[in-house]
This record gives structure tokens, C-alpha cells and sequence, in this order.
């Protein structure tokens, strides 16, 4: 049906659900925390603006986490469907955190069942926000442990393969890989990132759209007070992931930044484009990459020139890299001149063209969250683990897979607009100003 | 109880979880449709609903506990079934996914939308049927190898009475759970209309139960002699599972302790998925893959027992704490409380 051979459809369905998944799935980790920051100032300050904010929140979050769930099973599937060599090996050595990664999600869903169907069920509403506690730790348990797998497939570790046997498996060393810190802790911090500037998005949107709500106000900036942390936590990990990158992925450092020769001082690029080797239009910014790779601006960095041609990633990566990097640091000063804008009264932050930036940084934190596991994933190319399996001997000897590429694209469209279709209506047809005053006869 | 034992006993009890909890929600599913179908929406919806809406996403973690635990106990079963299962499981991930998001966009958006209702309904049939073609596969005689790799022989598996008469029975059997189950729950919610409805449902199924049963039994003396005859020593299993299916149907026929009759229809399927499970023993797919040699190493054993027995120690007071504000709830399950978010 589909041009192509096995191997590459099957790359394209892995990257298929995996980007579609990992939108509910940021959405899925990072919400919980944000609904229950919301409903603890709501508590405190007894002010029904952040407790309704939070029930919304949660209305709202059920629809991801269902579409997620799906979504979910569906890769934790297609693992097996599509890389069968592979999840023979992973099973024998990184099943563990896999197996743990069921029971947090199990514990999460039991208690967000609970805690969706308890609202006003408890006369001392901080009971009602401990029911939030486990499944906002169960989700973000649940991408620790998917992160530790994924790390794994970096910088696999923890057996010894002798003469095509496995041998002295240990599932600890497997679980804590040297990729394991940075990339677990950048997964879990832009999730929180991307779920705060998310919701601001939605409360910017209102304010565009020329609500003067108090309600919107408030989500506005709690939601852009907590993005600009953590996408200063991101940022700090982001560079810890550089050193790693260099001490134990030298290739994929060096695809990202189109470094060639290994060499000291090294410039960091951004931008560009590749004319064969040669690279144009790059803005270059001095020492930075040793700096990024090592903590020292005169520092040897690793060039592609140390590796064998068919061992290294695409070169496209690097495209991927600015934009995550680019809307990164986008989002870290946006949301900074917010803040600072609003302890100082600056009057433009509250005009329409500032407004329409905040509603943006939502969908373009989803982008460097697409872009950065793009770079993740390609960069660990031609290994599907790294060094010691390629992704070529690790696919399916089916000869369906063009087939199923299509209807899973039908079935994520159809789901992606479902999503879209009901939140909208969800919320248009029950506004906060109408729930507000069913609440407590509040004036708009 | 050697490791190998140890784990695939594990998994195949979550698997039996699974099958009468996705059985109450499939069921439920289709009843659910085909009242509104029939016009009887005003009698069952509500109860089915009020029993699915809090527990649905939990249904789902068995499966995925299941699949997820046998590729960690059993990583060859990762080769063989993952390389000959990719269109039928594909299928069944297409159903889950339809199901699952269009459950959650209709409880928690828009409300009372037939299609979804219908398309919740059709798919808690298609699902059971699809899944279970992988136990028909695990039978043998579908899949051989070529140079190395397993390859699934479609035209064998279709043109099988064995896999016809196992997907009806799935169907059947779907049917029958459900129908018991909710006859219980519509009685506990004191709804006397939705008792009587479903207890009718509960028995017209009952015996469908029995036949397909026994016709798979029957079906397999020609497909997989080895099988058959374990089953055969096995034969007080399944007597077992017949009493205790007589049990059910006395119950509900004379409108007694419905309760009761729910436990001896888990107590049926119990000893009836046990009984195949042990006559399966020792392989996972006939005759390529025994639970032996596809077994994974001893520190992986070890480490995925201890997580399960610490996981467990987890989930148990959590899943009791759901049950008894939702299922064992009376004013929960009768209605009277409406605290959703």
C-alpha cells in the first residue's frame, strides 16, 4: 500500500503514536500537580475562583487522560508488535520498570476515579485534596519509570552479551543508567512546564477574547508563575543533559550542533543550514558548545569525525534541537516579563498582542515537547539500543505494518479532533461565569 | 513452586480479572445500546452507567498489567506473538481506543449522544472476539516458521471452526457475566425494573454458556489431541465449574441472593479458566514456546515478584477503597449522592 519497507513503516507508526501519546501524556503528568496547587490556594485563601478552577481543570483533564490511556496501551503494544527482537531483549533486562510503571499507573487511575466522583463528598475539602496526592504521584511515577526505559535504550547497561547469550542481567544497574538523572528529570519538569503554560494559554485565550474575569486573572498568573519555574528547572537540566550527552552520546551532541572535528573551544550553532559539510547562515556563539558539553570553554569537544558513517544520527536533529532550545528560552523570558510585568504594573502586559503571545506559549511548549523527543529518538539512530542492537534487526518480520500505519493515523485523527470537539463544548456550554454563580450567586 | 510457575500463575489471575471485569464492562456496553435500540433506555441506563463511570479506566490497567507482565516473565513470547499478532491485536487496540475515548467523551461531555452509546456497544462485542483469537492461535497449527521467523497463516485461522467456536463463546460468555453481574447491582440499587429486565437477559444466556463450552471442548479432540486429553484429566475442573453453573442459574431462577449467585458464576469461570490454563501447561504457544524455555533470567524473576508482592500491597486497600465508596455504596449505588466534578 505504502512505499517503503518494513523497518521504515514501522519507525513511522512508533513515532506516529508515540508523538500523538505524548501530548496526553505531558498533559497527563503535569495537570495533576496544577489542580492541586490550584485547590490548595483555593483552600487557604477560602476563594471559590481557584477551587472552581481546579474542579474545571479536573473536568477537562479526564477527556486527556482517557484519550492517553488509549493512547498508552496502544504503544505499550506496539512495543512488542513492532520490535519484537527488541522487547525479547528489553524484557529479559528493563521489564522492571516497565512492571512498575502499571502499578503507579493502576494506583493513579484508582484514585482519580475516586477523586472525580467525590467533589463536595467531604466536609473538610483537604480531604478531598489528598485524594489528589496519589494521583498526582502515580502519574509522575509513571513517567519516571517510562523515562528510565528510555534511558535505558541510550545508554543500555546492567548485562553482559556473550556470544549472543545474556548473561549477569541486573535490573538495578539496567533501571539506573547514567542517561537515567537527566532525562528522567527533563521529562518530568517540562511536562510541568508544559501543562503551566497550557492552561495559561486557555486563561490568555479568555482575556483575548475580552473577558475582564477576576477567575481568568488569577489562573494567568498562578499558571505563568509556576511555567516560569520549572522552565527554569528545565533549562538548568537541559544543560546537565549536554554533559551527559557528551560524556556518553558524543554522536548525538555532535548531530544536534553539526560539530564535524573534534576540537577544543568549541562554537555552539544555531540555526543554519547544511550545504554537505559545510554549514551556513549558523549564528555561532563562542565556546559555548564546551561549555554545554563540559563546563569549560576550552574544553575538547567529541566531532562525528570520531565515528564510522553508518553509526551516526541524521543531521536533521539539529533542526529539532533549535526549536526546542529556541522556545525554551522563549518561554523562560515570555513568562519572566509576565511576572516581572505584573509586580511592576507595566501596563503592556495587559494589551491584546501580549495577551495573544501567553495563549501561544501553550502550543509551543507541545511543539519543543514533540521536537525534543523527535531529537531524542533520531539521535539515537541507526539504535534502537544504543551500541549494541539496531533498529533495522529489531523490527517486525510482518508484513502488515503499511496497513496498520493507516488506520492508526485514521483512528489518532478521529481521536485528536474528538478531543478538541468535546473540551470546547464541555466548557461553552457551562461557562465560569454561569458556575460561578450557581456557586455562590457571585456577581460576574 | 518454581519461578516459572510462580509467574505465569500471576499473570493469567490478572488475566482472569480481566475477563470478568471487561466482560461487566462490554456487557454493560452492548445493554446498555441495545436498550436504547429497543427503547428500554430508561430502564438500564442509568444503573449501567453509575456502575461503569468510576471504574472503567481501571478495567483497561488489567489488561495492560497482563500484557506487560508476560513480556517481562516471558520476553520470547515478545517474538513469537508480537511478530504473529500484529493485525489482530492492532484491530483489538483500534477497538480499546475507539471505546475507551468515545466512553470518557459522552460520561464527561456531551451527554446522551446515541452514537456513542451504540458505538460503545458494538465495539464491547468486536473486542472480546478479537482478543480472543489470540487463545485460538496459542492452540498451534496456525503459525510455522520460515527462515527463523514465526509467520501467521491467516487463511488456517479463519477457515477454523475452533476459532469460530471461540469467538462465539467469548461473545456468549460476555454476555452471560455481564447480565448476572448487573442483575445483582440493579438489585442492590433497590431498581426492580432493571432487575427483572436483566435477570431475563441472565437467563437466556445461561445455557448458550454451557453449549459453546462444551462444543470448544469438542473442537479441540480434532485440532490439539494433546490438549484435549489434559483436559480430559482434568475432567473434575470443569465438573466443578458445571455445578457451580447450576448454582447461578437456580439462584436467579428463583430470584434468590443474587450476590451469591455472582460469586458462584466468578467461582464457575474461575474453575473453567483455571482448568484450561493448567491443561495448557507447560506451553504458551503450542508447540514452539513452553513457559520453560521462554522463561527470562533469575534476577528479573526475582526483582518482578518483589515489585508485584510491594505493588500489590499497594493496590489492594486502593482497590477496596474504591469499591466501597462506589460498588458497595448504597447511596452511591442507589443514586442519592451527585458529587462529580
Amino acid at each position: 500500500m505504502l512505499d517503503g519497507d518494513t523497518v521504515f513503516n514501522s519507525r513511522l507508526l512508533t513515532e506516529l503514536t508515540l508523538s500523538f501519546h505524548i501530548i496526553y501524556a505531558t498533559i497527563g503528568v503535569g495537570v495533576p500537580l496544577m489542580i492541586m496547587i490550584a485547590q490548595w490556594v483555593g483552600i487557604k485563601k477560602n476563594d471559590e475562583h481557584y477551587i472552581l478552577l481546579a474542579r474545571r481543570w479536573a473536568r477537562g483533564f479526564v477527556i486527556t487522560v482517557a484519550v492517553g490511556v488509549v493512547t498508552g496501551t496502544a504503544i505499550g503494544l506496539q512495543l512488542s508488535l513492532l520490535w519484537p527482537k527488541f522487547m525479547e531483549l528489553a524484557g529479559n533486562v528493563i521489564a522492571l520498570p516497565l512492571f512498575m510503571e502499571v502499578f503507579a499507573f493502576f494506583f493513579e487511575a484508582i484514585f482519580l476515579g475516586i477523586y472525580l466522583y467525590t467533589w463536595d463528598r467531604f466536609e473538610d475539602q483537604r480531604k478531598h485534596l489528598a485524594l489528589l496526592i496519589p494521583v498526582a504521584i502515580g502519574a509522575g511515577l509513571s513517567a519516571v519509570f517510562i523515562t528510565m526505559v528510555n534511558s535505558f535504550m541510550n545508554a543500555p547497561q546492567g548485562f553482559d552479551l556473550v556470544n549472543g547469550e545474556l548473561i549477569n542481567v541486573n535490573p538495578f544497574l539496567a533501571m539506573f543508567t547514567p542517561a537515567m538523572p537527566t532525562k528522567v528529570s527533563h521529562v518530568v519538569a517540562t511536562a510541568f512546564m508544559t501543562a503551566a503554560f497550557l492552561l495559561a494559554s486557555i486563561a490568555a485565550f479568555k482575556l483575548v477574547r475580552g473577558s475582564n474575569h477576576a477567575y481568568h486573572k488569577k489562573a494567568l498568573f498562578m499558571t505563568m508563575k509556576i511555567g516560569l519555574i520549572f522552565s527554569i528547572a528545565t533549562a538548568l537540566i537541559g544543560d546537565f543533559s549536554g554533559k551527559y550527552l557528551a560524556e556518553y552520546q558524543p554522536e548525538k551532541l555532535a548531530a544536534a550542533e553539526w560539530h564535524f572535528d573534534t576540537s577544543e573551544q568549541a562554537p555552539l550553532l544555531m540555526y543554519g543550514i547544511l550545504d554537505g559539510e559545510e554549514v551556513k547562515y549558523a549564528l555561532e556563539i563562542p565556546f559555548a558548545l564546551s561549555i554545554l558539553a563540559h563546563g569549560d570553554p576550552s574544553a575538547e569537544v567529541i566531532g562525528l569525525d570520531q565515528f564510522p558513517e553508518d553509526e551516526t544520527p541524521p543531521m536533521a536533529v539539529h533542526y529539532l534541537f533549535d526549536i526546542m532550545v529556541t522556545i525554551g528560552v522563549w518561554m523562560i523570558l515570555l513568562s519572566l516579563v509576565y511576572w516581572v510585568g505584573t509586580k511592576r504594573k507595566w501596563a503592556f502586559i495587559n494589551t491584546k498582542p501580549f495577551l495573544w503571545l501567553l495563549a501561544l506559549g501553550g502550543p509551543l511548549s507541545i511543539i519543543a515537547i514533540e521536537a525534543g523527543w523527535w531529537m531524542a529518538e533520531l539521535g539515537r539512530q541507526p539504535w534502537i539500543l544504543r551500541g549494541i542492537m539496531r533498529t533495522s534487526e529489531a523490527a517486525t518480520s510482518s508484513s502488515h505494518v503499511d496497513t496498520m500505519l493507516l488506520l492508526f493515523a485514521g483512528i489518532y485523527l478521529i481521536l485528536g479532533i474528538g478531543t478538541v470537539v468535546v473540551l470546547r463544548r464541555m466548557f461553552k456550554k457551562n461557562p465560569v461565569e454561569k458556575e460561578l454563580m450557581e456557586k455562590g450567586g457571585e456577581e460576574t | 513452586m518454581s519461578l516459572e510457575i510462580l509467574g505465569i500463575m500471576v499473570l493469567w489471575t490478572f488475566l482472569f480479572g480481566y475477563v470478568i471485569v471487561a466482560s461487566i464492562d462490554f456487557g454493560a456496553g452492548f445493554f446498555n445500546a441495545y436498550s436504547e435500540l429497543t427503547g428500554k433506555q430508561h430502564i438500564l441506563t442509568k444503573i449501567i452507567q453509575r456502575y461503569l463511570s468510576p471504574v472503567w479506566e481501571v478495567t483497561n490497567v488489567f489488561l495492560v498489567f497482563f500484557f506487560v507482565g508476560i513480556v517481562g516473565f516471558f520476553p520470547k513470547t515478545a517474538f513469537y506473538y508480537g511478530t504473529t499478532l500484529l493485525v489482530p491485536v492492532s484491530i483489538a487496540i483500534l477497538l480499546l481506543a475507539v471505546r475507551g475515548s468515545y466512553y470518557a467523551f459522552e460520561t464527561y461531555g456531551t451527554k446522551g449522544h446515541k452514537g456513542y452509546a451504540l458505538m460503545y456497544g458494538l465495539t464491547g462485542l468486536v473486542l472480546p472476539a478479537s482478543l480472543s483469537i489470540v487463545l485460538t492461535i496459542s492452540e498451534g497449527g496456525f503459525v510455522s516458521m520460515t527462515e527463523g521467523k514465526p509467520v501467521l497463516d491467516y487463511w488456517a485461522l479463519f477457515t477454523s471452526p475452533l476459532t469460530w467456536s471461540i469467538v462465539v463463546l467469548s461473545i456468549i460468555a460476555v454476555l452471560y457475566i455481564s447480565s448476572v453481574f448487573l442483575t445483582w447491582y440493579a438489585s442492590k440499587a433497590k431498581d426492580t425494573k432493571a432487575t427483572d429486565l436483566m435477570r431475563k437477559y441472565a437467563l437466556i444466556w445461561a445455557l448458550p454458556t454451557i453449549i459453546t463450552a462444551c462444543g470448544i471442548i469438542y473442537e479441540l479432540s480434532f485440532h490439539n489431541q494433546e490438549h484435549f486429553d489434559r483436559i480430559i484429566d482434568l475432567w473434575w475442573m470443569f465438573g466443578l465449574s458445571f455445578l457451580l453453573f447450576i448454582g447461578t442459574v437456580w439462584l436467579i431462577w428463583k430470584r434468590k441472593n443474587y450476590g451469591l449467585a455472582f460469586g458462584l458464576l466468578v467461582g464457575q469461570f474461575a474453575f473453567a479458566f483455571f482448568g484450561y490454563g493448567l491443561s495448557h501447561y507447560p506451553y504458551l504457544l503450542y508447540p514452539h514456546l513452553t513457559i520453560y524455555d521462554s522463561f527470562t533470567n533469575e534476577a528479573m524473576a526475582i526483582s518482578l515478584v518483589v515489585a508485584f508482592v510491594l505493588g500489590l500491597a499497594l493496590l489492594l486497600p486502593s482497590l477496596y477503597l474504591l469499591m466501597r465508596l462506589f460498588l458497595f455504596n448504597k447511596d452511591y449505588v442507589k443514586g442519592s449522592q451527585k458529587n462529580k466534578a
